[in-house]
């Protein structure tokens, strides 16, 4: 798959933003007044700049509307109706903190709720897809549920918690990468399956319907990331996971904390690159490619 | 709405016949044409007489080649398009409704007004049918003809889709597979008609006729085949870069 710049920031940004919300919506003791300001606008900015990423790459932005309508099927439309009403539920909340100093625990919950909400119709956007047998598994969703609440804890400053939820993050990670690495071959879709011809002997692509490349291959098939897919792995989980714990070890400094979390950004940020170049769709193989 | 009919009065769809399509592309030209001024946005065309041209077709044709051991290499031209499923994937993930199977006649269309353009009926259809217009941000898909077949002003002859009645081979066929008697029901019957990826659960309307058997080969091979070096591409620009950073870590 087309690894979008576009896809990557909202996946990245809206997952954290969501994390740390669901987490202030859960705060037996949540900040309140300029504090909880601070809190609340991180986690909205994140979650409002990842929608709005989101819609750069659709072709006619301001039909956006029409996709609150078809939440019986789509995972699509699920999503944006769970990610508005957890954005109006924590708008409520975080008012109510940010002026008032009130803290109507029930509606942290249910914003608390929403919010992760958001996070799994994400996923289910991507576990859905059959012709993207890499994606499709519910792990897919065990891996964008748990990367939003460890980028959520750790962007809410509980620093005990990120540095366990690191460690579970990191494993959900290698476990999802292993399972994806043989889902391909496991589907059992080849050429052979897609022309119907192979049960008289090998297919092979020997000419592409034109003589350049068209819009299912450039979204579809893209193999330059691949190649160093294992070095980004490893990149990925130092920067996600292992750089962090080191750098909230330390004496507690801001300096140190804006770098665990930025470091943590950036390795979620190649950890989603990879979940998009490294995905083969079916499609490809008619083009004699994954 | 995008929930699927239960079940379609019709299942109009085609059948496609490997064995005698020859790849000329007169289909795909002639599918084109109409409908870049028919139903729906134009298909557009991004620097056709430039460098690496780009455009929007409903119908392509790909060249493969079968091999069984030990016998002659067989060439198979294979148009491609909708296949117009009956649980098509691409309807249900629809956020906004614009796409539909109809239940009168099991024909998948998109209504462009509605579409916004997110591509992620593409992403969910197996076949690479349905693409994305450059130029208008709207899903584009084949129609089988929607404005043909039902067309009135047109002579009889002329109402099927426009790459059967183009097809000088006569390797495509319209009908209806919900009548048992009606021509595709019987050549799929008889030519043991196949669906493309049955694995994925998709159900496909339109089947394929498979080749028939073709001649021997006595294993003769150029002695200049192996001197033929594969061509390798490298990425430029940034990625080039980063290639080239990641290769020496």
């Amino acid at each position: 798959m087309h690894p979008a710049a576009s896809v990557i920031i909202f996946t990245t940004l809206s997952g954290l933003g969501f994390g740390l919300l669901a987490w202030l919506g859960i705060d037996a003791t949540p900040p309140t007044g300029w504090g909880a300001f601070g809190y609340f606008f991180i986690g909205f900015s994140f979650a409002v700049g990842g929608l709005m990423a989101s819609t750069f790459h659709l072709g006619h932005p301001e039909r956006a509307w029409r996709a609150f309508s078809q939440w019986k099927t789509s995972w699509l439309s699920r999503e944006g109706i769970c990610a508005v009403a957890a954005l109006i539920v924590m708008g409520l909340y975080a008012a109510a903190l940010v002026f008032f100093a009130r803290h109507y625990v029930i509606l942290g919950w249910i914003g608390t709720v929403l919010s992760l909400g958001t996070v799994f119709t994400t996923s289910m956007i991507y576990g859905q897809l059959k012709t993207i047998p890499r994606w499709n598994t519910p792990m897919t969703s065990v891996l964008y549920m748990t990367f939003a609440i460890t980028g959520g804890a750790l962007l809410s400053g509980k620093v005990a918690i990120a540095c366990v939820l690191f460690f579970v993050a990191g494993l959900v990670q290698i476990l999802w990468w292993k399972q994806g690495d043989s889902a391909f071959a496991e589907r059992g879709t080849d050429l052979g399956t897609a022309t119907g011809l192979g049960d008289r002997g090998t297919v092979r692509s020997m000419a592409h319907p034109h003589t350049s490349p068209n819009y299912l291959m450039r979204e579809f098939v893209h193999v330059i990331g691949r190649k160093h897919a294992q070095k980004l792995r490893v990149i990925s989980l130092i920067l996600m996971a292992v750089l962090p714990v080191l750098l909230l070890m330390l004496p507690f400094h801001h300096i140190f904390a804006i770098a665990a979390v930025a470091s943590h950004i950036a390795g979620v940020a190649v950890s989603r690159w990879l979940f998009f170049a490294e995905a083969e769709h079916v499609v490809g193989l008619y083009y004699g490619m994954r | 709405m995008t929930e699927l009919p239960q079940s379609t009065e019709r299942k109009l769809g085609l059948v496609i016949d490997l064995d005698t399509c020859v790849g000329c592309h007169a289909c795909v030209i002639s599918c084109k044409g109409w409908n870049t001024e028919n139903y729906g946005a134009p298909l557009s065309d991004q620097r056709p007489y430039g460098e690496e041209p780009m455009g929007t077709f409903l119908n392509r044709v790909h060249s493969y080649e079968v091999q069984a051991p030990g016998q002659a290499a067989q060439t198979v031209h294979f148009p491609k398009s909708c296949l117009h499923c009956e649980t098509a994937p691409c309807v249900t993930v629809c956020p906004t409704g614009a796409s539909y199977k109809r239940a009168e006649d099991g024909i998948v269309l998109v209504n462009e007004s509605s579409c916004i353009g997110c591509g992620l009926c593409a992403w969910a259809c197996p076949y690479g049918a349905r693409e994305l217009d450059q130029a208008e941000g709207v899903m584009k898909k084949c129609t089988l003809c929607v404005d043909r077949i039902y067309n009135e002003n047109l002579p009889e002859v002329d109402r099927v889709p426009s790459c059967v009645r183009t097809c000088p081979a006569g390797a495509r066929h319209f009908g209806d597979f919900a009548d048992p008697d009606s021509n595709v029901s019987k050549l799929t019957a008889e030519r043991g008609g196949m669906d493309l990826m049955p694995e994925l659960g998709t159900a496909p309307v339109n089947k394929y006729l498979p080749p028939r058997p073709k001649d021997s080969w006595d294993n003769e091979e150029s002695i200049l085949a192996p001197f033929l070096a594969p061509i390798a591409e490298e990425p430029k620009g940034f990625l080039g870069w980063l290639d080239k950073a990641l290769e020496k870590i």
